[in-house]
């Protein structure tokens, strides 16, 4: 028998395993161009079957006069269903709506997930953090819904559905058990939300209760945050609503060494974009100085993803290694490496291995 | 306002809330504490738990704060299980219209933390935002949960923000938000606070989003000094401010408002799981009292009792399990009253 998990992973994932698959690539702005060729290369060097389809998406400007992102990146993805990004130079307050969002909503890319690990060679004050945020990446406090009801009144409106909560809530424990982990916590304000955050909670327990392989726990926001600096250990997987797991996520991304290491995925039903979620570092762009790191491990759990865990595991590997033991690490981890010798130390790993 | 409530012959007294799990053994050893000290303090404990039952007991707490001014609380639990029960730590700070909650978080020597040198005080809007409780269903499935901010609560916070900076000799005031999202609600509250610096040249101010906040605190915490926020993400911040020093058993918080002032914890836990056991960290608790003590005035009884707490935690190194150590909270009590005996005789000579 198929288990869902197969089934849900093998989405959107039409070819048989041996084919090369292509990919839509977004190198992005600022360090985005350099840490991309860096993936490209380590991919290559990995073999790992894949093909990039690189596409601009500097906004253009529509019949309609309006700014928005050019059609061929959604078009590419449509016949791609897997994309990796770079950083974008979000123009703030320019009128069209961000890449981010657009592809989003069009592919109802509705979990974002981070995986935060310690990186043995990179020493942080903490050094036993494995875990992963889930958060819920279409509703919630970012409706977009405000008003001013009356002078100096505002009101912001934090939507929560049942379909939206349930399915981040499925996705959490699919992926919990996909990737062997043990347990799900629930992360909520239900004791002040009540019914909103109290709906989210009572998604996720029906789930739950289909998944008795894996632990599931619920904890208020405030305490994970308290005990999450104090021991990070004791968490493993954690979904919650979109605001908290902006949050979250950036609080575990800082206890392992912030943006410049952490990957993420954005995740939908049938299309998936994995991207560095740091910035484009307008101060080292095009002086090779910038890590790749956070691209590349969003490329690995972009592997995963598509189920070619050799290959992931390859380059991980290599990954860590270089950063634990070789001596081309960049600047913002304490090296005098470049991204170049970075990346062709990590190469160099790769061809060892083989 | 100060406390000249309820202040008869010299002595105060001031409302007991005791609350749930830990609650009602730490406020008997602070009630000891300030019996040992001679503290002209009268402690008139009112009963209010978290049973559906005893909207009563709420009325009278309510009451005796009014009259007092002042209360000592410990955290009353609340049960999610049952969305009509309002929680009766949130009906208590809206009542007394409570707005500013404020936590002092500072390393302290030899209590096992990652970071070192923290000094940090946390200020929160506590009345209003997420935590105005209005929500509805629309349709089924779907629910709406209000966030409500409004011009004349961010103006006060951000007031008392400033007047706290001015007042303690801060330099530097921190305003976290989510404006780049809520456009309108953080919105008000950016430019309120960014226009209110402008009238305190001498404090410094910058802004930060919420996320990034939380990552630089756990980065590096030594570069905030003041952090104003509104209601959640006050929540969030201050937690992870408690976890930075050591944790729920040692930090106090301060609730308040134009009329009355509320002591408590910190992080506000009820921490069920110790309650009975001997082992919780009384420190947040008497932490809480000394701040009610300086609040009332009372710096003499206030300043035996913190100076005795400090050497049992830094001289002694008695610490309870919560901060690494293996004794227990009569002990720590124990060595609190031997270290005041000492205290008093000084002042006395
Ligand atoms: N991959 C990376 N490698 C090395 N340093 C990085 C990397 N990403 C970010 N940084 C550094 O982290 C700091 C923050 O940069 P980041 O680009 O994230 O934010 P930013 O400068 O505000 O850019 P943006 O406006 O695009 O978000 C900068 O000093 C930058 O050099
Ligand atoms: N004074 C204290 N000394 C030591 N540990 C404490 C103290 N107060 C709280 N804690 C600990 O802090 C953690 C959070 O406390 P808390 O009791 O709030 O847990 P919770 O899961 O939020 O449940 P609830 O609030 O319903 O009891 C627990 O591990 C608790 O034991
Ligand atoms: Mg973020
Ligand atoms: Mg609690």
């Amino acid at each position: 028998m198929l288990t869902r998990t197969a089934t849900r992973l093998s989405q959107g994932i039409r070819q048989a395993s041996s084919d090369v698959r292509r990919v839509t690539l977004i190198p992005g702005d600022g360090i985005g161009p350099e840490i991309s060729s860096a993936v490209v290369k380590i991919f290559e060097a990995a073999k790992a079957p894949i093909d990039w389809d690189p596409v601009d998406v500097t906004p253009i400007k529509g019949k309609d006069g309006k700014m928005r992102i050019p059609p061929r990146c959604i078009e590419l993805m449509h016949q791609n269903k897997v994309g990796l990004k770079g950083p974008l130079a979000t123009p703030i307050g320019k009128g069209h709506r961000s890449l981010n969002l657009a592809v989003r909503l069009e592919f109802d890319l509705y979990a974002n997930v981070r995986p935060c690990r310690s990186l043995a060679g990179h020493k942080t004050l903490y050094d036993n953090v494995d875990v992963v945020t889930i958060r819920e990446n279409t509703e919630g406090e970012y409706s977009g819904i405000e008003h001013e009801v009356s002078k100096g009144v505002m009101q912001s409106i934090k939507l929560i559905t049942e379909k939206a909560s349930r399915n981040i809530a499925n996705y959490a424990f699919e992926y919990a058990r996909s990737q062997g982990r043990k347990m799900v916590t629930a992360v909520h304000k239900a004791n002040i939300m009540r019914m909103s955050d109290g709906l989210f909670l009572r998604m996720c327990r029906e789930e739950a209760a289909k998944y008795p392989d894996i632990k599931f726990k619920e904890a208020y926001l405030d305490t994970v945050c308290l005990n999450m600096v104090q021991d990070p250990s004791q968490y493993d997987v954690l979904v919650m609503p979109n605001l908290y797991g902006d949050i979250l996520s950036d609080l575990c991304a800082g206890l392992v060494g912030g943006l410049g290491v952490t990957p993420s995925g954005n995740i939908g039903k049938d299309a998936a974009v994995f991207e560095s979620v740091h910035g484009t570092a307008p101060d080292i762009a095009g002086q090779d100085k910038a890590n790749p790191t956070a691209l590349l491990l969003s490329s690995v759990m972009m592997l995963r993803y598509m189920k070619l865990n050799e290959h992931a595991r390859k380059i991980e590997n290599a990954c860590f290694e270089a950063i634990a033991e070789g001596t081309c690490k960049t600047g913002d981890l304490g090296g005098n490496g470049t991204c170049t010798s970075f990346t062709n130390d990590i190469i160099a790993r790769i061809n060892n291995s083989d | 306002g100060n406390a000249l409530y309820a202040r008869y012959g010299g002595r105060s007294t001031v409302t007991v809330l005791a609350g749930d799990g830990i609650g009602p053994e730490m406020l008997k050893h602070v009630t000891k504490i300030f019996q040992f000290a001679n503290v002209p303090v009268d402690l008139e404990e009112v009963p209010l738990s978290s049973q559906p039952t005893a909207e009563e007991d709420l009325d009278q707490a309510l009451t005796s704060i009014r009259r007092n001014g002042v209360a000592l609380k410990g955290n009353i639990e609340t049960k999610f299980d049952d969305p009509t029960f309002v929680s009766r730590n949130m009906a208590l700070r809206r009542e007394l219209d409570l707005y500013a909650n404020v936590l002092h978080c500072h390393s302290i020597p030899t209590i096992p933390s990652r970071h070192k040198d923290i000094d940090m005080v946390v200020i929160r809007e506590n009345t209003e935002g997420e935590y105005s409780g209005l929500e509805h269903q629309t349709i089924e499935g779907v629910v709406e949960s209000l966030k409500v901010t409004t011009a004349e609560n961010i103006e006060r916070i951000c007031r008392f923000a400033f007047d706290y900076a001015i007042k303690y000799g801060r330099k530097k005031v921190t305003a976290v938000h989510k404006a780049n999202i809520q456009k309108l609600g953080d919105g008000l509250f950016l430019q309120m606070a960014g226009d209110m610096a402008k009238e305190y040249s001498n404090i410094e101010f910058e802004s930060m989003i919420v996320d990034n906040a939380s990552m630089q605190l756990v980065k590096r915490p030594q570069q905030f000094d003041i952090m104003l926020m509104p209601n959640l993400y006050g929540n969030i911040i201050s937690n992870i401010a408690c976890g930075l020093v050591g944790g729920p058993g040692l930090v106090s918080g301060m609730n308040f408002g134009e009329k009355y002032a509320v002591f408590e914890t910190g992080t506000r836990n009820t921490g069920s799981s110790l309650a009975g056991k001997d082992k919780a960290n009384p420190t947040s608790f008497i932490r809480a009292s000394v701040d009610m003590l300086r609040y009332l005035g009372y710096s003499v009884h206030a300043d035996i009792i913190s100076d005795s707490l400090f050497r049992v935690l830094v001289e002694d190194r008695l610490h309870t399990p919560d901060i690494g150590g293996n004794s227990s909270t009569s002990q720590m009590i124990d060595a609190l009253f031997r270290h005041m005996e000492q205290e008093i005789k000084k002042q006395v000579v």
